[in-house]
């Protein structure tokens, strides 16, 4: 039982409630990464929850990553402002819906559940497009206006 | 300075000062770890691509979208914080009970062990307990039945020291069959529970 018990004090010496509303958890957080909540900025450690219509953004040194509930991927590079515009999951059913739009930087994604179960339920705005996921590990960039 | 000459002069800046473009934009498909390759596809107005190669892209330039490519080397220079920054795949782990009992068999408790030193390897684990059943029964029973399951495991571990909030339960019935079989048919590997670690 002292493996288990090691197991409880690594996990409970970080632990934050875990809600139900919660679409994912910043899994990995490097740099400035702060997440802005009804128009309130807070950091984004590892350990913080992530909910529909949270901002991520990043400074120059940041990238961050997130699980979501659905077990979608989602990282996001140095400079980048990334909004989580929908998201819903049953995980009865694996009937869901994540929409998020990249306004500038970088995002790396691997899709979960929700985009097997129904190609497409996943989807990334960027300013002149909208992209359907059918299928696992994508990258999109959005550069900075030219000078 | 004359009237004529101040229009003259903001002609000449308004020629300058047009509405900026919009930003260059990548999308790319990347091979899995597994080395699965799907597909996205990027629609912007007159425009649908699908994009579903290794490597190949889609870049949005003003009101231009052309098909390409990168290198994996490329990627790497572009994404590799980025992608640096993507959470470990969740692993996978079946349980299975000793029949009409809430103990498991000899084997799920070894892998209850994996379970254990998986959590170990990750930064800030959370888990999925998620329960499936075989056929017998309809769909809302089979629910029921899954998601009781799991609440059962997700007490045992909490039982066992796990911190409650960081454990959550799902049924998933008999929509996802190890086994796959008719409707209505025992199956003990299909009675199982399974613990997602991300």
């Amino acid at each position: 039982m002292r493996k288990v018990l090691m197991v409880a004090t690594v996990l409970s010496a970080m632990a934050i409630p875990a809600l139900a509303s919660d679409a994912g958890l910043i899994k990995v957080s490097k740099g400035n990464v702060q997440i802005e909540r009804n128009g309130a900025k807070m950091a984004a450690p590892v350990g913080a929850s992530v909910q529909a219509s949270d901002v991520i953004t990043t400074g120059a040194d940041g990238s961050a990553g997130i699980t979501f509930t659905d077990n979608s991927l989602v990282s996001v590079g140095p400079n980048t402002v990334f909004a989580i515009d929908k998201y819903r999951f049953d995980s009865t059913t694996h009937a869901g819906e994540f929409e998020g739009s990249l306004k500038k930087g970088r995002l790396a994604a691997i899709s979960g559940k929700m985009v097997k179960a129904s190609p497409e339920s996943m989807k990334i705005r960027t300013p002149s497009a909208i992209m359907g996921v059918r299928g696992t590990e994508f990258v999109v960039q959005v550069d900075e206006e030219k000078k | 300075m004359n009237l004529f000459a101040v229009f003259l002069l903001a002609v000449l800046l308004a020629s300058f000062v047009r509405a900026p473009e919009k930003a260059p934009e990548l999308f790319a498909v990347l091979p899995a770890l597994d080395g699965h390759i799907g597909a996205i596809v990027v629609k912007a107005p007159g425009s649908e691509k699908v994009v579903n190669e290794a490597y190949a892209t889609v870049s949005i330039h003003g009101s231009s979208q052309t098909n390409g490519s990168l290198s994996e080397a490329q990627v790497r220079e572009m994404f590799g914080s980025t992608l640096e920054a993507l959470p470990g795949t969740p692993a996978s782990f079946m349980l299975y009970f000793l029949e009409g009992s809430d103990e498991l068999t000899p084997e799920s408790k070894a892998e209850l062990d994996k379970v254990f030193s998986e959590l170990k390897r990750r930064p800030l684990p959370d888990i999925v307990v998620i329960g499936h059943t075989d056929t017998v029964g309809t769909l809302d029973f089979n629910d029921k039945l899954s998601l009781a399951r799991a609440q059962r495991m997700r007490e045992m571990l909490i039982g066992l020291g796990l911190p409650a909030e960081r454990i959550q339960a799902a049924g998933r019935g008999k929509r996802e069959l190890l086994i796959p079989t008719e409707d209505n048919v025992s199956e003990e590997r299909n009675r199982r529970v399974e613990i997602s670690v991300r």
